[in-house]
């Protein structure tokens, strides 16, 4: 049976993982491809590396980190973050990753979905959605990280991002980021609903039982976190074995 | 160290072929013509997306590579790769494959609410047919997927995975093999498999 998949998210900037890494005897707290190789150990599904970066300096540096992490950890990684045209996504592609993500490129320009599926599959797309509630019944889609409300709405968004070529969504709710309240679980039921491809639930992660409800509430084929995982040792088989026991299809190592 | 043939006609990205190939201290070489597999033991056709992208797998390709098998190389065909060994795809209808496995691949069904394509990590179950590809393999195992079309279980399967319904995961017959999940990214389970397969085709020189 196909299993609900757990993702770790590092969000690197100038070489070091952000949001905060408390791991005791972790050497190299921080570094990305020392976190890398953790999540690995523990049974992550799944990595994606965010790049906050901002020079093209530390670009290059983010790419360096990305190759060294692709020659020892052979699980999907994903590379999101200031991929805005074909030649960028080749770049990290060349790098080691197996999917990108892209944001508000594909909000601009919503025909670089299909360029970049039309040369590295579907399955190599990921298109990023950050959403906030209009109403209960509807979401605004939002780009630039945030900051800048789009015209169009998530469901409707996700439509199209899949007709166009997207392989999965991930899908992160600008309510829920940060506030370890849980995910927003309407929010994700009415997009996997309305779309035949996976969709990867983001934002609010507190507690093992928020990764169970997006799963069945939610409707979420994966779940992604990033400081829920960076703050204890363990979480990610814990949190395995925690769903296992709640009768999900977990893959546990 | 075991020279690795990685045949490259466009399919996708093989960096990370490469490297997994490289990991378990297999020396892979992209092939990106049929003349560049003449010496070549092990062959790996890789490959993701639509089936008609094996149309650059032309008559060329298809004598150097049944050349190399007749004499003894051993192949492995990873996702769109192995789905090229059988008969063909219903993808792309009128394309033959290479025909070394009987049936024709399928495109799995929308039923009870499941997604297509199908996408994660899925269990591997044995059949009754034996190969030494999954020797070091355990029974239990998750690999990862990403497909639409796959398949049918036939007497050359391995292992069959359900998304829905059963289709072939892995298939193998003498020294030619395919796998549906991708090897290079299963983890400690893929490299397990690649491991095998560049034993089986160093032993068979």
């Amino acid at each position: 049976m196909l299993t609900k998949r757990i993702i770790a998210c590092l969000d690197v900037r100038d070489g070091h993982v952000v949001k905060g890494i408390n791991f005791d005897g972790l050497r190299h707290a921080g570094d990305p491809a020392a976190l890398a190789r953790r999540y690995n150990t523990e049974g992550i599904d799944e990595l994606v590396f965010l790049d906050v970066t901002a020079t093209l300096e530390a670009r290059g540096a983010f790419l360096s980190t990305l190759e060294s992490v692709a020659q020892e950890v052979f699980i999907p990684l994903t590379v999101g973050g200031g991929i805005g045209s074909l030649d960028a996504a080749t770049a990290v592609f060349d790098a080691g990753a197996d999917k990108v993500s892209i944001n508000s490129a594909a909000l601009r320009d919503p025909s670089l979905i299909t360029r970049i599926a039309n040369l590295y599959g579907s399955q190599a797309v990921i298109v990023a959605i950050d959403a906030a509630a209009d109403s209960d019944e509807s979401w605004a889609v939002y780009a630039r990280s945030g900051t800048t409300r789009d015209r169009r709405d998530a469901v409707s968004w996700a439509r199209e991002a899949e007709q166009r070529g997207a392989g999965e969504l991930l899908l992160t709710s600008i309510d829920r980021d940060g506030t370890r309240s849980g995910f927003d679980c309407r929010l994700t039921a009415a997009v996997s609903g309305s779309v035949n491809i996976p969709v990867i639930a983001s934002g609010g992660a507190g507690t093992f039982d928020h990764f169970a409800d997006v799963f069945t509430e939610g409707r979420a084929d994966a779940a992604l976190a990033a400081s829920v995982f960076h703050f204890s040792e363990h979480a990610v088989a814990g949190l395995k074995v925690f769903l296992a026991t709640r009768n999900l299809p977990i893959r546990l190592c | 160290m075991t020279t690795v043939d990685v045949i490259d006609y466009g399919a996708g990205n093989l960096t990370s072929v490469l490297k997994a190939l490289r990991s378990i201290g297999a020396n892979p070489r992209l092939a990106q013509t049929p003349d560049a597999i003449a010496p070549a033991s092990a062959l790996v056709v890789p490959g993701v997306g639509h089936f008609a992208a094996t149309a650059a797998l032309d008559q060329p390709w298809r004598d150097a590579i049944t050349v190399r098998l007749r004499h003894g190389a051993s192949l492995l065909g990873i996702c769109l790769g192995m789905q090229w060994l059988f008969d063909g795809s219903d993808e792309a209808p009128d394309l033959p494959g290479l025909g070394l496995f009987p049936g024709r691949c399928f495109r799995l069904p929308n039923v009870d609410g499941i997604k297509v394509p199908h996408v994660g990590w899925n269990s591997l179950e044995r059949t009754a047919h034996t190969s030494p590809i999954l020797d070091e393999v355990p029974s239990d195992a998750y690999a990862y997927f990403t497909h639409t079309y796959a398949g049918p279980v036939t007497g050359a399967t391995v292992a069959t995975t359900s998304h829905g319904v059963p289709f072939a995961s892995v298939i193998g017959r003498d020294r030619i093999f395919g796998t549906q999940w991708h090897p290079e990214k299963s983890g400690a389970v893929g490299l397990a498999c690649l491991t095998s397969f560049v034993r089986i085709a160093s032993e068979a020189r």
